[in-house]
């Protein structure tokens, strides 16, 4: 039995429900950064997989690309959660609540 | 052989992101999620993209993950976080639904024959040379765009990680509380 280009796939849309998964039942705000990286790397694995698989480099340069942007926005993403919690003194999503309707 | 690697990482990085979105404890998540980050990078090494498994390697399980690390250092990583969480049943059908719908638009091009590469690697060329020629040739500007972006993201977080800087964490938030409250904790 070889590997095809479906068991990426397959394995990268199970980690991407993962992640969705964690992004909808998380309320605390840095186990929402956590599953948002994990939807991240799982378009990685599928740009990397169809890049190998089709012949063409430009899927694995666009996942270096992701790679990048995923830094920068873990770095102003980590400093916005640091004023967070520097003004609320928590991070849970529930206590951010300023309207009372 | 790659079929078997294939199949003990994919179920060894499924089982740690679980515990990733699963787990109450942060230190736990953040040990999980770069356990998991590392053993993609051997996925991308089956797959041949020999470079793009060294980055992953440096830049996730390296610094995003250190840089968490760190931001952890400031908040309060070793109480369990509380959740109050709606029915897990509707999130994961959610979840389980749009992940489907995700699969079939990305799929859809990819099971019809009509694409051609347009991006080929030369032959007799191991993968990092042929990443960096397509790189600093057909890709360069994207690259500058990403150097640029990289700097002003740097700039963003080290400004607004630094604004009181000078005052602790716990100080600073007990000036902004109301009086009732200050009293109440007295």
């Amino acid at each position: 039995m070889t590997l095809t280009l479906t068991h990426y796939l397959v394995l990268s849309a199970i980690l991407f429900a993962i992640g969705i998964a964690g992004v909808i039942r998380r309320k605390n705000l840095l186990m929402l950064f956590f599953a948002t990286e994990i939807m991240l790397n799982a378009a990685n694995i599928a740009f990397a997989a169809i890049s190998a698989y089709i012949g063409d480099l430009s899927g694995q340069l666009f996942a270096l690309f992701i790679i990048a942007i995923a830094a920068s926005e873990v770095a102003v993403g980590l400093g916005l959660l640091i004023l967070i919690y520097k003004k609320y003194g928590t991070l849970d999503l529930d206590k951010f609540t300023v309207m009372k309707g | 052989m790659e079929t078997i690697a294939f199949y003990i990482f994919a179920i060894l990085i499924t089982g740690l992101f679980l515990v990733t979105i699963l787990s109450k404890n942060i230190l736990y998540a953040m040990s999980a999620l770069a356990a998991g980050m590392v053993l993609i990078s051997g996925l991308f090494f089956i797959l041949g993209a020999d470079f793009l498994g060294a980055v992953q390697l440096v830049v996730y399980s390296g610094a995003v993950m250190a840089l968490y690390a760190f931001g952890m250092m400031f908040f309060d990583a070793t109480r369990n976080v509380k959740e109050k969480n709606s029915s897990a049943a509707v999130v994961f059908l959610l979840s389980g639904l749009s992940a489907v719908v995700l699969v079939i638009i990305f799929a859809a091009p990819s099971i019809g024959e009509n694409i051609k590469p347009l991006v080929t690697a030369a032959a007799n060329v191991d993968n990092p040379h042929a990443i960096g020629e397509v790189l600093f040739t057909k890709y360069l500007i994207p690259f500058e765009v990403a150097a640029v972006m990289l700097l002003v993201a740097m700039i963003a977080g080290i400004i607004l990680a630094s604004k009181k800087m000078d005052k602790s964490l716990s100080e600073v938030y007990i000036d902004t509380l109301p009086e009732e409250e200050l009293k109440e904790q007295k």
